[in-house]
């Protein structure tokens, strides 16, 4: 179907199914149980997982096919939600041309950065990388005020001109349907939220999983692997593999510029720290801890972070006095004071150590993993690793 | 006229004069062996034809191309290709796809961005592909993942992906060094069946004298950099000046 082999399509109905179904599968838990803290079907937090899962699977293009670890992708990210809210303030809340106009920006933007940085590899295009990132974080914050508004972030204020305005709405809508609406629906102790910001990221999510798979089955992206194995066979092969990797650099800086457009999209603003390190270092983690190289594991590894990230850093100290109200005082406070530290602004602590754990033990990421179990419970000892990440393309 | 011309070509190292006024003639449809000791510029001769290296002066040219200045991918895409010392083969990927990539290259050139097509529609590859396994007797191995093989598995690997490009001019570059006897022998076999069959020119590199007397129509001796001698394998093993090159003067 759709040009996938039965494999491929299977996985994308799967993909499919899980983001129709998200509103449900986040919320597990009624809605005024103790454990309605774990649920994380918030229209806020949904539209982050989809649109941090478009940032990793671009991401996942560069460094998961070719090798080549980006150490700025931010700046793209940053750079198409500056563009996306301009066109807020130009022309209308209308998101369509925001989002194009984001993606062709991050995309030039990426031909510049990508042509200077693939002159060098390995460690030394990861440094030019950041090196071009910070730069233009700090000149988003200075020289650049009249773009980017500086510190305060670019944002619509109400003498925008807006000249395709009208009568429309005053939110981001899509052709008159607005962001931020979203429908209850509650059945007995549950309630589920439907979103069309969520929806509408998720839809922009499936066609961007699809184009990966695509890419990772085409000659382009077995070309692409071969560069992460053996750079120099392949130039004695007589492929050149800078035109390659720009491809897959500006690629994966168009699917950053996405993700950023559908940032503003989702919350008309944008500030210069989109494009700091540690933005650009989070996707990295999201890919490597989901699996670099495989299909499912950037979406898994930014589902997994964004998670952790936002339910962890909720849970504080009275939260955990209502979960261990039932011990002796003296051992209920000694247990908070443990836990508490793992928790709330904490977090960090929680996601170093698995991750640590994750590279350690599963350097496949939690699609190793996933693949692991699988082939526990078939009983098939036989299938290794190379299953769960690309099926060789010779089947 | 030799399909590769190497003329007056010179390289030095900072004071190391690697080659001195080397000239040297590969003619169409032989084997052409270049033997000598160690550092004698046998493996600069060759980075200078396949534009790893840059002769300080002298031309090099190649069925009427001038090679000087051009990258490897493109010396390649006009019919040189080149077998490493060590298999450079692409360890991550199967037997197959390995074979595939040349394939691509033939076809498409050197760039293409063909992202949207899938590899398993491409049936003139893979069918070529498939041949080129079996041409070199690899084809029960094709699903492996090419890192897992032995060496000379990766050798016979290496040298069917240089022969699906259909080059005019194959280089190796001491296509034994390291291999058992026996792995020798099976590649002193392959390279003839491929001369015999599609009358490759072939420029090697070796120490192996059995390998280079069983193979070479002609062999040319480097010694210090420079050519000393340019004849036929019989002439060449008694040749006195041969002898003084690998054995040091008589005093």
């Amino acid at each position: 179907m759709l040009g996938l082999n039965k494999k491929d399509t299977g996985l994308f109905i799967f993909v499919i199914c899980v983001t129709a179904l998200a509103p449900f599968i986040m919320n597990p838990f009624p809605a005024d149980s103790a454990m309605a803290q774990f649920n994380a079907g918030y229209p806020d937090l949904m539209q982050r997982f989809v649109i941090f899962g478009i940032f990793a699977i671009g991401f996942n293009i560069l460094f998961g096919l070719t090798g080549y670890l980006s150490f700025g992708h931010a700046a793209f990210l940053g750079a198409g939600s500056y563009a996306a809210v301009w066109m807020f303030k130009l022309l209308s809340y209308n998101i369509v041309p925001a989002i194009i106009l984001s993606v062709i920006v991050a995309g030039l933007f990426s031909v510049i950065i990508g042509f200077i940085s693939l002159r060098r590899s390995g460690i030394y295009f990861s440094i030019l990388t950041l090196a071009f990132a910070q730069m233009s974080f700090a000149m988003a914050y200075s020289v650049l005020t009249p773009l980017t508004n500086g510190e305060t972030g670019l944002q619509v204020y109400n003498d925008d001109p807006q000249w395709l305005k009208g009568n429309g709405p005053d939110a981001t809508h899509f052709f008159g349907l607005e962001m931020r609406s979203t429908f209850d629906l509650d059945i007995g102790a549950w309630s589920f939220s439907f979103n069309v910001g969520y929806y509408f990221c998720a839809v922009l999510m499936l066609v961007a999983f699809y184009l990966s798979m695509r890419i990772f089955r085409s000659p382009f992206g077995l070309m692409l692997r071969a560069i992460k194995t053996n750079q120099t066979r392949l130039n004695y092969t007589g492929l050149n593999s800078r035109p390659y990797t720009l491809a897959a650099f500006v690629i994966s800086g168009m699917y950053a510029g996405l993700a950023g457009g559908l940032m503003a999209s989702m919350d008309p603003l944008a500030g210069a720290e989109r494009m700091q390190w540690t933005a650009s270092g989070e996707v990295v983690l999201m890919t490597i801890l989901g699996g670099a190289g495989t299909l499912l594991g950037p979406l898994l590894g930014a589902g997994f972070i964004k998670y952790f990230e936002n339910i962890f850093s909720k849970i504080n100290e009275s939260v955990l006095h209502g979960w261990f109200g039932f011990l002796p005082d003296g051992i209920e406070n000694g247990l908070i004071w443990v836990i508490e530290h793992f928790v709330g602004s904490g977090w960090h602590l929680t996601l170093g150590l698995l991750f640590m754990l994750i590279v350690i033990f599963l350097p496949g990421g939690l699609m190793e993993g996933a693949t692991r179990i699988r082939d526990r419970f078939s009983g098939d000892k036989n299938k290794k690793d190379t299953e769960g990440k690309y099926a060789p393309a010779g089947e | 006229m030799g399909i590769l011309e190497i003329q007056n070509v010179n390289k030095s190292f900072g004071g190391l004069k690697a080659l001195q006024n080397v000239n040297l003639n590969i003619e169409e449809g032989t084997i052409h062996a270049i033997i000598g000791p160690n550092g004698a510029g046998k493996s600069t001769l060759l980075n200078c034809f396949v534009g790893k290296l840059v002769p300080d002066t002298g031309t090099v040219t190649f069925d009427g191309h001038s090679l000087l200045g051009k990258k490897p991918h493109e010396i390649n895409q006009i019919g040189v290709s080149r077998v490493f010392q060590t298999p450079e083969i692409f360890s991550d990927l199967s037997v197959f796809e390995n074979v595939m990539i040349p394939c691509f290259a033939k076809r498409d050139g050197a760039f293409e961005l063909n992202a949207l097509s899938r590899v398993q529609g491409q049936t003139d590859i893979r069918e070529k592909a498939e041949q080129m396994l079996i041409d070199v007797n690899m084809i029960d191995k094709r699903d492996m993942i090419a890192s897992s093989m032995s060496r000379g598995d990766k050798r016979r690997l290496e040298m069917a992906m240089c022969l699906a490009q259909d080059p005019k001019l194959l280089l190796l570059d001491e296509p034994t060094a390291g291999m058992a006897r026996a792995d020798t022998n099976n590649t002193i076999e392959l390279l003839a069946q491929i001369q015999d069959k599609r009358h490759i020119t072939m420029g090697v590199i070796e120490h192996d004298m059995h390998v280079v007397f069983s193979l070479a129509q002609k062999i040319s001796v480097l010694a210090q950099g420079t050519v000393i001698v340019e004849d036929l394998p019989e002439n060449i093993k008694g040749h006195p000046k041969v002898q003084e090159a690998y054995l040091g003067t008589a005093h």
